[in-house]
């Protein structure tokens, strides 16, 4: 049978980012892809030489818009572990209620890419309509919409009044019973679950074996995350990791809607407990030593390895992002679909690749 | 609150062995990573295991940067020897999928390799398949504040 | 499994007026505490230098001998570190964003 290839990016209608797969193809089934990256590769780790560390902190948040507030917030974590700076616990409760409304914006993005890759434009439409109104809570909180620039090391840089703190569960309310709504045609409308099931299964071993991280393990069973770490504020909050035994995009698409109604609990819990008192240090002195810190983006574990040697610039900074793992599990789910499940594939992972190739 | 750090030290030979237990652990591959310090390039093997994280760490001479891959053992790690072969000029000996330094298209080969990096831009013909037809135009420059 | 669960929802909003505003046409609300443009009351400025050390971007230039402030409206990221370390108080973020450059020019006051 002849084979044709067809190139896949770097622009096209469903990819958020540029990326390039030559799919090598037999009749409509894909036999092979081969990847192709490094278009928007930037150069973030070196500049780590030029600027000096609270600076960094600039840069950090601006390596992927979509999961930046919680870039910023690890490098801080990982910066004042090397210093020995103990924030504030107001501090940490802010962090968390910040990180979790990341996560919000960014699971509704992605729902919002998931239908119009399926081809569901109306729902792509209201997945961004609900994102809009938590868009709407982080900009009157901190200020910006997509870069938060609210971490700095040491502590955050604003503060929430009372008042806010008071109406922002009725806010959520609102925003949760919008979600329901959307993730039940996700999840029952029967052309989407026709686009979904079964397409892309990876079993939980495979998954564990390929490094995945993320609902992409998470969708296979295997019930890891990197919240019960415990930093930030989740020391005193636990989280049960959610969990789907099938593996397939449907698995993953669940974990993902199930997650925007876990992080909704955790902010609610967060804005209950949150204590009174400042919200940063001072910070003074150089960093010195060498730290590797992990958190839980809204796309998986991101691990951030710092070096410093006690000058103003870190000797090294280094980011093992969340797609970064996930890229060997989408070249492996790929071989053996069909032409058409290709940006189901591409996009079931969470491609962030301005976060892969910082 | 910190996150507990262990590093073990060892040597290039130990390496594959030490990888093999990880893996019979059940360990997850969680990052590859360069440092290049003044005379020598520091390389960590982060894994995990019931998120409890352990580290292997090597220190290869400056002169002779030269490691064999781990690809065997963990396929995933075709894309972090890559990367470290792409910045960090490091040789890696067997890797299962080899984009041959065609990985990142950077202005500078070697951005992080030694002092006297050649500052041209790869423009050798790529010898796999994938960048003969990846080769899309990439002028990505280090931004330079 | 359901039959057009969508239906509901776009019956719903069929019926409702659209979430979308008529921008430009009609101004978009601003929400306060946003982080806008950068506004510079001259009166107060002493050109101590401090908030063009602390920029992280390199946007501000400040010339103390010639009583000269000037801003690189493209490279401002509006993070507001200039307004938090300026002493005598002559640096504000507004909510308004401004309206787009097309010159690389640098705003001298």
């Amino acid at each position: 049978m002849a084979r044709t290839v067809i190139p896949f990016g770097p622009q096209h209608p469903v990819l958020p980012e540029p990326v390039h797969l030559d799919l090598v193809v037999e009749d409509e089934k894909v036999v092979e892809a081969r990847p192709s990256i490094g278009f928007i590769h930037r150069g973030l780790e070196k500049l780590a030489e030029k600027k000096d560390y609270i600076e960094f902190v600039y840069v950090a948040e601006r390596i992927c818009g979509i999961c930046s507030f919680i870039h910023g917030q690890t490098y801080c974590q990982a910066v004042e572990t090397l210093m020995n700076v103990q924030v504030p616990p107001r501090a940490l409760y802010l962090r968390t209620v910040w990180g979790e409304l990341s996560r919000l914006h960014s699971h509704l993005l992605w729902l919002g890419l998931m239908a119009d890759g399926m081809g569901f434009e109306s729902l792509f439409m209201h997945s961004w309509r609900v994102r809009e109104k938590v868009l709407n809570i982080v900009e009157a909180t901190t200020g910006g919409r997509v870069i938060f620039g609210s971490c700095k090391v040491g502590g955050v840089r604003r503060d929430m009044d009372a008042e806010t703190i008071r109406n922002l569960p009725q806010e959520l309310d609102e925003i949760e019973r919008e979600m329901r709504e959307i993730t039940k045609v996700f999840l029952d409308e029967r052309s989407a679950k026709a686009r979904l099931c079964g397409v892309g299964v990876l079993s939980k071993q495979e998954a564990h074996d390929l490094g995945c991280v993320g609902p992409t393990l998470r969708g296979s069973g295997v019930a890891q995350d990197m919240r019960q770490l415990g930093y930030a504020a989740f020391g005193d909050i636990q989280i049960e990791p959610v969990t789907r035994p099938e593996g397939d995009c449907y698995a993953r698409c669940a974990v993902r809607c199930e997650e925007l109604f876990q992080s909704v609990k955790i902010i609610r819990q967060a804005l209950a407990r949150i204590p009174d008192g400042e919200i940063a240090v001072k910070v003074t002195g150089n960093p010195a030593g060498e730290t590797i810190t992990r958190t839980e983006q809204p796309r998986g574990e991101v691990v951030y390895h710092l070096k410093a040697n006690g000058s103003k610039n870190l000797q090294r900074f280094r980011v093992r992002t969340p797609t970064f793992a996930n890229l060997p599990a989408m070249l492996k789910m790929l071989p053996g679909c069909d032409l058409a499940d290709v940006p189901m594939i591409v996009l079931t992972i969470d491609p962030c690749i301005s976060c892969t190739e910082r | 609150m910190t996150q507990e750090q262990n590093i073990e030290l060892i040597t290039v030979d130990a390496l594959l062995d030490k990888v093999r237990a990880k893996r019979e652990q059940g360990c997850r591959l969680v990052q590859v990573s360069a440092t290049r310090l003044p005379d020598q390039v520091e390389l960590t093997y982060s894994f995990d295991l019931d998120s409890r994280l352990a580290n292997l760490r090597l220190s290869l001479p400056a002169a002779e940067t030269r490691v064999p891959s781990i690809s065997s053992i963990y396929g995933c790690a075709i894309l972090y020897e890559n990367e470290i072969h792409d910045l960090f000029n490091v040789q890696v000996d067997g890797l299962t999928v080899d984009f041959k330094g065609n990985f990142y298209k950077t202005a500078v080969k070697f951005p992080f390799g030694s002092v006297k990096a050649p500052g041209a831009k790869p423009a050798a013909p790529p010898a796999s398949p994938v960048a003969a037809c990846g080769a899309a135009p990439a002028a990505t420059t280090e931004s330079n504040k | 499994m359901g039959y057009f669960e969508m239906s509901k929802l776009a019956l719903k909003w069929a019926l409702t007026k659209p979430p979308t505003s008529r921008y430009p046409f009609e101004p978009r609300q601003a929400i306060s505490g946003s982080r806008g443009q950068l506004v510079f009351t001259k009166d107060n400025c002493v050109y101590c230098t401090v908030c063009a050390k602390k920029c992280p971007t390199g946007a501000l230039l400040v010339n103390r001998a010639q009583k000269k402030w000037a801003i690189d409206r493209l490279r401002c990221i509006s993070c507001g570190c200039c307004v938090e370390v300026c002493p005598k108080k002559s640096l504000e973020l507004t909510t308004n964003h401004g309206s787009p450059s097309v010159t690389r020019d640098r705003e001298f006051h």
